[in-house]
């Protein structure tokens, strides 16, 4: 069985998946939240380069590389976030951060 | 089967049961190496798919910066980890429903899409057929798409100067070079002693 478009597809799918339920089920844990995120955004360059191939384009990986990064400046600055939110509170309590709510 | 399709299934189903640990590992370390993991075997299909200057950017910008800088701060950060964990179970029925119904809905789209005719042949910059897949980029990377590529510059210095000013602290009592008040000196405030010799002052 040939590998097609189809398969490199599903297999993204499965994978942004995977983050979306990663967000949801470690809403208590920011680290995990982040590490899904950047699951989420492998499995979009995944269908990206995937079709870059299949279409003989190479716009899809141009795409891909500044998703790549995105992708590493928003872990930089998330991380900074957190690192900085837990100097302040000593914990990184994800419902402890809506005390700024009026 | 031929080799291809067997690294293939190889690499997606690795991939897919790390991506997997990441979320459901109980220890935060575990689900960093589980990310390294995930992001090696797609840098493997990647390669598989002829993208092969993205393969080696995967492993060096995700494996060698992003995912250490996970671990570095995962390891600082004094966390009691078992009780971030604890909504876990709690959160596990309207997850699984979330991710099943998005699981579906994007098989469905998988199963049910046709490429449209004018995407067929339309590329707006085809694959050159005789080069290296960095050569290639790089020709249109520095041409065409050059605007973006400095856009994408300019937004990682935006980050490192976020994180920089995050996280950067002045503590209180820590003696500082103050550059601008060395250059204000003047040489009225400076005394001038003469220290005889083998008698220290």
């Amino acid at each position: 069985m040939a590998i097609g478009l189809n398969q490199y597809l599903i297999v993204a799918a499965m994978l942004f998946t995977l983050g979306v339920a990663g967000i949801i089920l470690n809403r208590k844990n920011i680290i995990i939240i982040l590490m899904s995120v950047e699951l989420i955004l492998l499995a979009v360059n995944i269908n990206l380069v995937a079709f870059s191939t299949f279409l003989g384009d190479l716009t899809g990986q141009i795409f891909s590389l500044l998703i790549l990064t995105v992708a590493a400046a928003e872990a930089a600055i998330g991380l900074a976030v957190l690192v900085t939110y837990f100097r302040n509170r000593g914990s990184i309590a994800v419902e402890d951060i809506n005390v700024m709510k009026g | 089967m031929n080799a291809a399709a067997a690294f293939f299934y190889l690499f997606s189903t690795v991939m897919i049961g790390s991506a997997f640990m990441v979320i459901a590992a109980r220890n935060p370390v575990h689900s960093v190496l589980f990310l390294i993991l995930a992001f090696v075997n797609a840098s493997g299909l990647f390669m598989l798919l002829g993208a092969e200057f993205l393969a080696m950017i995967l492993v060096i910008v995700y494996v060698g910066a992003v995912a250490v800088l996970f671990l570095f701060v995962v390891m600082m950060l004094d966390v009691d980890f078992a009780e971030l964990k604890q909504g876990f179970l709690q959160y596990l029925p309207v997850g699984a429903l979330i991710g099943a119904a998005v699981l579906i809905e994007l098989v469905l789209v998988v199963g049910a899409w046709t490429m449209a005719p004018a995407a067929i042949g339309g590329a707006g910059s085809p694959t050159p057929p005789d080069v290296s897949n960095t050569l290639a980029i790089g020709r249109v990377l520095y041409t065409k798409y050059v605007y973006f590529f400095q856009a994408a510059g300019l937004v990682l210095l935006t980050a490192m100067i976020g994180a920089i000013v995050l996280t950067l602290r002045h503590k209180p009592d820590v003696k500082r070079q103050v550059i601008a008040d060395q250059n204000a000196r003047d040489k009225s405030d400076v005394q001038l002693k003469k220290v005889p010799s083998r008698a220290g002052v």
